[in-house]
């Protein structure tokens, strides 16, 4: 029971960091970006190329982990690169692609993110090969928090709990920003009402792009996230796509915390799906979890308008 | 002399597979340029449609098969019949859901239905074979034409009939009044419904004739290389059938057709050529490659040539 609970935190954490980036720029450039699965992998490959580099150029230092993780400070300075590059590569995307489509109305950018995703997936086939990779071959011993006796008990990887820890610290940072800076609240003003923000004064294409780049950064964490505690495949970005989607509309557009907690019960969902029905269903929690709140509520918990 | 007869023999049975092929995929494509040309319905999850197609009837008609539920040894017919039904079925469970909602939850929930069978079709082996997939689907008229030229002759008639037939029926909807209240709803929803037109119903038709016609080029399909699996039905062929449709034209019907003989013939060229220059132990990354390249072209098609080959035809009401 409570394993279930646990694994479905780590799952929804993933899904949580994606689906804010997701929610975010669905609810600023106004469509649904079917490629935002793709910079999760894409976080999650360059983080693994940047850890490589490191490991080539200082070979002895850094080597030995950090304490109970499976990783050292390397993979820490990896993900922080990944993340700046996958930020660039979004902006990239957009300026190359969706900045000439915007005038043309949200279903051609639709399609073109579909296009984008496949060629961006393909990529990736490309230049790493379809074989799974790990960022450490590190075995990890989980430690028990609570003993069997306890509702089946629970066991977490220190990998796990850094996963959960990090998840957390980010999504108050973001919240934060959001509330308090001065580009957070243009952020939030425009997707509430463009053309009222745009009167105020704020610069959409700066929103946009701050957009973009947080939406690219946190997809980059998330992607190493899940590198980190599944594995690293192509297909990594295509498999997410579904519950990030399911967690965004759950949680309603535009809203971060909609998104953690629909990122949060998408996993559970998931992991719950795990051991009642298998493991081979378990992307299709996420469908009926999306299926559901279409059915029941189309705004989302936290969303307004549908 | 020999050998030119057997050359000759060998491009024209060649010529009638590139046709066969992109014959089927034009069925699936006139389905969804109904959708999305005429009503404005934005699909991702076609190859799911098309799965559900040639999975209905492969089950129906094949032999009994004891591993598996089915093997029903239907008529060919009457399986096509089914998977357009199954097919159309489908389109109406998921439109229910998801129609009136705003225009991206559609494309979300039938990415999410794709992905659903494409899970189903590995995984429930008791019906779909799981992995190994249906072998073993009857060729109509084999009996009657033999397995070689003649038969691919044969069926490539047969797909260029239906083909015919589909194209003909589409031409006379969208131009009935049924057709104009489909393009009125997706030029302006408001304005339509102001009328008492109702736009959710008039989609969902659209929706469900769309889909049945995407089942029965799956169909028709899986009858032509007699065994299907999973891995035909990835997000890869949805997005090969919308390169065909964005390519020629969407919002017209002789668009569909050029788009969907065009696309699938830069397709095969650009595999002929990345394995006759790619060495062996190359081809899996230069399949990859190939995908890249549809996905340029479809985004080039976007920025450049947003209306496609044909473009949509202007229809302007004749002053009375």
């Amino acid at each position: 029971m409570l394993q279930i609970l646990t694994d479905g935190l780590v799952i929804g954490s993933v899904v949580s960091l994606g689906a804010i980036g997701l929610s975010l720029t669905f609810s600023i450039l106004r469509f649904a970006n079917f490629g935002h699965g793709e910079l999760l992998a894409w976080g999650a490959y360059l983080a693994f190329t940047a850890l490589a580099m490191f490991a080539a150029v200082m070979p002895l230092q850094g080597a030995a982990p950090i304490a109970p993780f499976s990783f050292g400070w390397p993979l820490l300075a990896a993900m922080a690169l990944s993340a700046v590059f996958t930020a660039r590569l979004v902006l990239a995307l957009d300026w190359l692609l969706f900045k000439r489509l915007r005038k043309q109305g949200a279903i051609t950018l639709v399609i073109a993110s579909f296009g984008a995703a496949l060629a961006l997936r393909n990529l990736l086939l490309f230049f790493y090969g379809g074989i799974p990779r790990y960022y450490s071959q590190e075995l990890q011993i989980a430690i028990s928090l609570l003993p069997r006796s306890v509702w089946g008990g629970m066991r977490i990887t220190p990998d796990q709990l850094f996963v959960l820890g990090l998840t957390a610290v980010t999504v108050i940072a973001l919240h934060l920003f959001l509330q308090r800076s001065t580009l957070g609240r243009a952020m939030r003003a425009t997707s509430l009402n463009p053309q009222l923000a745009r009167v105020a004064g704020i610069d959409p294409e700066r929103v946009l792009r701050a957009a973009w780049i947080i939406g690219g950064m946190l997809a980059a964490v998330a992607g190493v996230f899940a590198g980190l505690t599944v594995q690293l495949r192509p297909t990594l970005g295509l498999d997410l796509l579904l519950p990030l989607f399911a967690a965004v509309i759950l949680g309603g557009i535009g809203s971060v915390w909609g998104a953690v907690l629909g990122g949060l019960i998408v996993g559970l969902a998931e992991s719950a799906a795990v051991s009642v029905v298998g493991a081979e269903y378990r992307a299709a929690a996420a469908f009926a979890v999306l299926i559901a709140i279409l059915l029941v509520r189309p705004t989302g918990i936290f969303g307004e308008k549908a | 002399m020999a050998d030119l007869m057997s050359q000759m023999t060998g491009w024209l049975s060649y010529g009638s597979f590139f046709l066969v092929f992109a014959g089927s995929f034009a069925i699936i494509v006139l389905g969804l340029n109904l959708q999305w040309g005429y009503t404005g319905l934005f699909n991702v999850g076609v190859a799911g449609f098309v799965a559900v197609g040639a999975y209905t009837s492969a089950i129906l008609t094949t032999p009994d098969a004891p591993e598996r539920i089915g093997g029903f040894g239907w008529p060919v017919a009457a399986g096509w019949l089914m998977a357009m039904a199954a097919s159309g079925l489908c389109s109406l469970l998921v439109g229910l859901v998801a129609l009136r909602l705003r225009h991206d939850y559609l494309a979300i929930t039938t990415f999410g239905i794709a992905v659903t069978i494409q899970l189903v079709a590995t995984n429930a082996q008791g019906l779909t074979g799981g992995p190994f997939g249906v072998q073993f689907i009857p060729k109509p008229l084999q009996g009657w034409l033999g397995t070689g030229l003649p038969w691919t002759l044969g069926y490539l008639a047969l797909v260029l009939a239906l083909l015919a037939l589909a194209y003909g029926a589409l031409e006379r909807l969208v131009r009935s009044p049924w057709g104009r209240v489909l393009r009125a709803i997706r030029e302006d929803e408001d304005a339509a419904a102001s009328l008492g037109k109702r736009a959710f119903v008039f989609r969902l038709q659209s929706f469900v004739i769309g889909g049945a016609l995407m089942g029965l080029g799956g169909a028709v399909y899986a009858h032509f290389v007699g065994y299907i699996a999973p891995e035909d039905f990835l997000p890869i062929l949805t997005f090969q059938l919308w390169a065909m449709l964005i390519v020629g034209g969407s919002g017209n019907n002789r668009g569909a057709l050029l788009g969907a003989f065009v696309v699938w013939g830069f397709w095969t060229a650009a595999g002929g050529l990345l394995r006759g220059v790619v060495p062996q132990a190359e081809q899996a990354r230069a399949a990859a490659l190939q995908v890249v390249l549809i996905g340029a072209l479809i985004a080039l098609m976007l920025v450049l040539r947003p209306r496609g080959i044909v473009g949509e035809e202007v229809t302007v009401s004749r002053e009375r």
